[in-house]
Formats: C-alpha cells, structure tokens, sequence
C-alpha cells in the first residue's frame, strides 16, 4: 500500500487485507488462460510506453508522453470487466486504457509518431486516444474535464435503455476541479450509472496529493458521501482486488443505475510526463525504487500466477519477449507510415463536409481556404 | 399563414423535433416544471414527461459536458442555457470537448448537441447578463452558430439544428421573444416541415443603393432604419441577414456587396474583434474593387454593457445610430 496513502487505505480497505478477493465470485469466473492473460496485458502496455520512451528520447514523437508505467493493473483489471455496454474514459494517461480495452498497438504507436495511420490518424496524440467501437471515448487534455462527459456517456446508456455503465477515470489532481464535483452531484441526482475512479498515484506533476487535497486522512474518494454516493478505496497493486471491488460498483450500476466513487491506489514510476524535469526532485530515489521493488503489479501478479501454478518464469520471459516484439513492430509501422497531407487538416471538423453531403454546400465553413 | 410569435416558433420546433426523433432529449435550468425561464419550453414537460424535458441543477459546466458526452453515444440533447452569458461557465465543455471531440478522434466521433438560449443585451441586466459571444463560439472550428432574426427563421433553423450532427450553438434574443411574424403551419408547406439549412443567408429587403449585413435583433433594426432611409432621404437599402455566423454564406454577402457597391455592417457584436470586423476583412479580400467606398459598421459601444435604462439603448446598434451612419457615408446615388 502506497505509504502517503495509508490512512486512505485505514479508512475503507484496511479490512481488506483479511479478506481474500481472489474468492470473489468475479475472479473464481477466471480460468487460468484468462489469468495469463491479465498478465500479458499488463506487460503489453509495459512494453509499449517503454519502448515509446526511447523513440520519444530520440525526438520523433511531439508533445507530452504521459506514462502508465506502475499503474497497469488499474486499467487491465478494471477494463477486464467489460460488458456490451460497459463506456470508458479518462484523462491524457491514455495508453493502458486503451491497450487494455483492445486498441492495437499499431494504430496506438502511429498515434504518438502523428502519422495518418494513427488512431486518430494523427491528430489527437498522445493524449487523445480513441476507440468508439471499443466504448472508448478518449483520451482528454483537461485536468477534470472528462469528468461530465463520464456522466453524460452513462446518462446515454440509461436513455437507450441498456444495462451499462460507464468507468471514468482521473488522477488524483482531478478531484478538486469544480466539472467533478458538478459531475458528482449529478451523477448522484440522477442515479447515472457512472464510476468514477481516481487513480491515486499520489502526485499531480510535482505536488503530492497532501498538498493539494484539504482533508486528505478521509480518503479522496470520501467527498462522494456528500452526495450521497457509495465510494471505496482499493488497493491498485492487486488485480483481484481491484476487479472485485470494480466489479462490485459495476453491478450497482447495471442493476440499480446508481453510481460509485473509487480510489485505486497506485504509483506511476516515471515522472510526470517523459518532459517533466524535475521527475526525480519531489520524490526520493528511495521511495521510486521502493515501489519498483515491493509494489510493482506486474511482479506482483507474476508471483501469484506462478504461486497457483498457471505461470513459469520461462513463460512469463517468453510473454515478455512476445511483448517487446510486438511494441518494436509497431514503431516500426509507426516509422514507415506516412505523415497526414497538410490538406487533411481540414478534415474531420465538420460531419457533413467530410461526407460531402448536400448541406455541406451550404454557406462556407472555413475562412481564407 | 398564423402570425405566432418568436417563442412559440421555437417551442413548436422543439416539440416536434421531439415528436420526430425519439432521442432528442431537453435539458436545462428550470426548462421542466417551470416551463422555462422564458417560457420557450412551456407545456413541453407536461406533454412529453420527465424523460424528454429535464429540469438541470444550476451547474452549467456539469449538465453542459453531460450533454456532450451523452451526444457522443447517440442521444441528441438540447441544452438550454438561462443566458448565454453562463456558457462562460461551461467553456471548457462547449469549446474544449464539443468542438474538438471530432477532430482528435480524427472523425470517430460525432457531437450532435445543440445549446440555446437568450444571447443579447438591452435588456437592463447589466454587464454580467448582457453578453452576446457569438463571435467566441464561431471563431472555434468545430462549432456552429446559429442567430435567428424572426420568428419564421427560429422555427426553421431550431429544427436543421437540431438535426445536425456537430455541435450547433442556437443565440436567441430575449427582446424578438414577444414579436409576431407570419409562420407557416406544416400543412401549408409543400415540404411538410419548416426546415431552413444552415448557412443560407437570406436577403430580408432588396435595394440598390447600400447593402446592410447584420443578423439577430440588429436584422429587424435594419429594417426599420431602411425605411426611414427610404421615406425620409430617398436611400434605396438592401438588408442581407446572415441567419447563421458558422457556416457563413460568403456567396450571398459578396453578392450584395457587387449589387450595391456600399457596405454597413450591423452587429451587436462589440467592434473589437468582433463578427463584423471579420466580414469587413472577407469583403476587403474579396470584392475590394467593388466597393465605392469605406465598409463602415454599427457595433455595441465598446464597454461592458451598462445598467441604465435610459442609457443601454444607445449603446447598442439601434435605428438611430444605424440611419446616422448611414447619413455620414455620404453614399451617391
Ligand atoms: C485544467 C488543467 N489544468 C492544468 C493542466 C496541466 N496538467 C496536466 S496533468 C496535471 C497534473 C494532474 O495530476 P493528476 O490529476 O493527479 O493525474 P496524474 O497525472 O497523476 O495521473 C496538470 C497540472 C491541465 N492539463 N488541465
């Protein structure tokens, strides 16, 4: 458990270290196939955001490179729930969520390179991940702002009528924006069923959560209860902790369209972003290594598969190499993909004028062109 | 053809819309049991019950970004806000997520959302009540703006907005909501429906001599201020109303312009980077040598917007101002 989050941890899931979540119904459903799977998810995006890294450190890629790197296990056992109409969104730390939801990492490493290839065929980057036809709806720059979108995604699944939810995630920063707290209030009066999941990897860029969050020994996720919202607290490192207790919030949402705040513990190993230069000043070297070497979920979950008997280390190097060769190719398709033509710029604003439709001869829609 | 006024036209085409497509749904501050601040969506609630038309918290940002998200699964909300000078709170909403959602999804995903509301001053609130942004929203590629001058065109242009698949910002103007114009029922149309696209201009009065531009309530001004010019001067005065500010009809601006040579542009708008200052620039790119003289403009007096009733009026473009500044350009005819 991180350390700056142990009275978080007091309050709710303190308990839970007596209590054996791989038991949980939602995990007893995991067949040991399924369980290696979780695992090579898990380093799927290890793989990825490393090897992102080096071509990043070698000037190809623009902007920010936000790294999930420590975090893995919330977006793989979070999004190993997913039903039909099960949504997902979150902030810029996008990669793990949508590896985990089945984005191919080709399309994921183009995205960063910006070539027309990408995911969004360049034009959003790293923070701006998307895949609709995998219910996932992005990727957001503005620190809360995906926050009411959440909301509205789970408002639409309750106005089609399905039994859904949507999983909304945000860093521990997020929380004191005024979109989540409007989103919260809303979510709570119109019993939207929503989840909102705070990562806690303790920092926002160089602040720790203390600094930034009045009445932190309560727990973040504590806030909900003003709205009359259930909430828990989970320990990120534990894959079937947090499917279990994931799970838990899912099923009062399909069931009873209501919605859950959770805070999932976590600790990101890289700075802030690959640009954040003072990476290793708020934190010490110790603390870093501390949870690289007691806390890390791949490792974590590595022992306990082997532990019940569905892993080899051999096994586990060779999904290891598999991953690594995967993330290669696909800088590889990055590289050789073509840049988009300077004339697409003007694609994908308007709905019609990429159809080419009728109404798109109405008026004109961009000056100077 | 019944004479209905400026709010009936938006409430009939809100209903309907809601009548035609089973998704569209109406949110806003006080649009349900309260029948809307300014009545636009009176009796809709009692008619169409809680799921269609929902009474929002006052959490502008919230309900906005909720809207926005819910667009991007399929629903089609209609977002009132009290004053479009509270979109300010949800600006991150309507220009951070609503317009740019398309694009760095390179295309996956549509927003089909719709924002109204009163967008105008002159009405003695003061400077926080008074704004009229339709320039910030149309500067932001991605969006729509939509400013409706009468009652026929709030009708039509509500419903094409409505059924638009980008985010469509609809600005009323609370001083036209009492006003009378003449709409078509659905039967008298060949077409059934009141349906007007967006991006069509239409010339409200045809001249020779000077073409005013405008849109919204500064349409209406126009009018009345090219009448006097008629009576009283002999000015034979065109009024070209925009309808919508994004898309624009260029076409029809540079015609008018080639028509009568003189241009006034109207907007209530401030003239500091406002609407006006970038038609002035699309006519001096492109129809310069047309032109026997200046484009000159009646914008809001360049201040907050101020309290007073006696003084508000002559802040912004009025019949007076309008006539007076036509006069000043000394137009031959
Ligand atoms: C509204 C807004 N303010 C500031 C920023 C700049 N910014 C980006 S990420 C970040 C830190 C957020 O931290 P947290 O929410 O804890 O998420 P984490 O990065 O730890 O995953 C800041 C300040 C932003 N993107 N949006």
């Amino acid at each position: 458990m991180p350390a700056q989050n142990k009275t978080n941890a007091d309050k709710k899931s303190a308990c839970s270290k007596a209590v054996d979540y791989s038991q949980a119904e939602i995990n007893k459903q995991l067949t040991p196939e399924d369980k290696v799977e979780l695992y090579r998810q898990m380093v799927r995006i290890r793989k990825f955001e490393q090897i992102s890294l080096k071509y990043y450190n070698q000037g190809v890629m623009g902007g920010f490179l936000h790294l999930y790197i420590g975090q893995e296990a919330v977006a793989v056992g979070t999004c190993s729930l997913k039903g039909d109409h099960d949504h997902y969104i979150t902030t810029y730390r996008d990669h793990g969520h949508a590896l985990a939801l089945g984005m191919n990492m080709n399309e994921c490493m183009a995205e960063l390179f910006g070539k027309a290839t990408g995911c969004s065929k360049g034009k959003g980057g790293s923070m701006h991940f998307f895949a609709p036809d995998k219910n996932y709806w992005g990727g957001h720059g503005i620190v809360g702002g995906q926050t009411p979108l959440g909301a509205g995604l789970a408002y639409g699944v309750k106005y089609l009528g399905h039994k859904g939810s949507c999983l909304c995630y945000m860093g521990d920063g997020a929380i004191n924006q005024g979109a989540y707290h409007e989103a919260l209030n809303l979510a709570g009066l119109w019993d939207l069923p929503v989840i909102f999941i705070i990562e806690n990897n303790g920092y926002s860029m160089g602040t720790s959560q203390k600094r930034s969050s009045a009445h932190p020994e309560e727990g973040l996720a504590a806030r909900a209860e003003g709205y009359g919202i259930e909430w828990d607290v989970i320990n990120g490192e534990n894959i079937y902790e947090v499917r279990a207790k994931t799970w838990e919030a899912m099923e009062r949402a399909h069931n009873e369209s209501r919605p859950t705040v959770l805070e999932i513990d976590t600790y990101r190993y890289y700075g802030h972003s690959v640009a954040d230069a003072n990476a290793k000043k708020y934190r010490s070297k110790e603390e870093i290594e501390r949870y690289q070497r007691e806390h890390d979920p791949l490792k974590i979950w590595q022992n306990i598969l082997i532990e019940e008997g569905h892993l080899t280390e051999d096994e586990a190097k060779q999904i290891d190499k598999e991953a690594k060769e995967e993330a290669l190719a696909s800088a590889k398709f990055a590289e050789e993909s073509p840049y988009p033509e300077v004339a697409d710029i003007m694609d994908d604003i308007y709905y019609e004028v990429d159809r080419g439709t009728d109404k798109a001869k109405h008026g004109k829609y961009f000056f100077n062109d | 053809m019944p004479l209905i006024t400026y709010r009936q036209a938006l409430n009939e085409a809100l209903a309907e819309e809601i009548e035609r497509d089973e998704n569209v749904v109406l949110i806003g501050e006080e649009v349900a049991e309260y029948n809307g601040a300014y009545k636009v969506t009176e009796g809709l609630w009692a008619k169409y019950g809680d799921k269609r038309v929902v009474d929002a918290p006052i959490s502008e940002a919230g309900f906005i970004g909720m809207g926005v998200g819910a667009s991007m699964l399929g629903v089609r909300p209609v977002m009132e806000l009290m004053f479009w000078s509270f979109a300010y709170v949800a600006m991150d909403q309507m220009i951070n997520n609503a317009a740019t959602v398309r694009y760095m999804s390179g295309g996956l995903i549509n927003c089909p959302i719709v924002v109204r509301g009163p967008a105008n001053g002159g009405t003695n609130v003061g400077a926080t009540h008074s704004h009229t942004p339709e320039n910030l929203f149309a500067s932001m590629p991605g969006l729509k703006v939509v400013v409706p001058a009468t009652a026929y065109d709030a009708k039509g242009l509500m419903k094409a907005a409505i059924r638009d698949d980008d985010p469509v910002y609809v600005m009323e103007n609370t001083l036209l909501y009492g006003e009378k114009w003449e709409v078509p029922t659905n039967d008298e149309l060949e077409e059934g429906e009141l349906v007007i696209p967006l991006g069509v201009a239409d010339l409200k009065r045809e001249g020779t001599d000077l073409s005013i531009i405008a849109h919204g309530r500064c349409v209406i001004e126009s009018l009345k201020a090219a009448e006097v010019l008629k009576h009283d001067h002999g000015l034979d005065v065109e009024v070209l109303d925009l309808r919508s500010i994004r898309p624009l009809d260029e076409d029809a601006i540079l015609a008018t312009v080639r028509k009568t040579n003189n241009v006034l542009l109207v907007d209530e708008n401030r003239p500091f980077c406002g609407v006006s200052s970038m038609i002035a620039t699309i006519i001096q790119e492109k129809a310069f040598d047309d032109l026997d003289g200046p484009i000159m403009r009646v914008n809001t007096i360049d201040a907050p917007a101020i309290y007073s009733p006696g003084v508000e009026p002559h802040q912004l473009p009025n019949v007076d101002r309008i006539v007076a500044k036509v006069l000043d350009m000394q137009i031959s005819k």
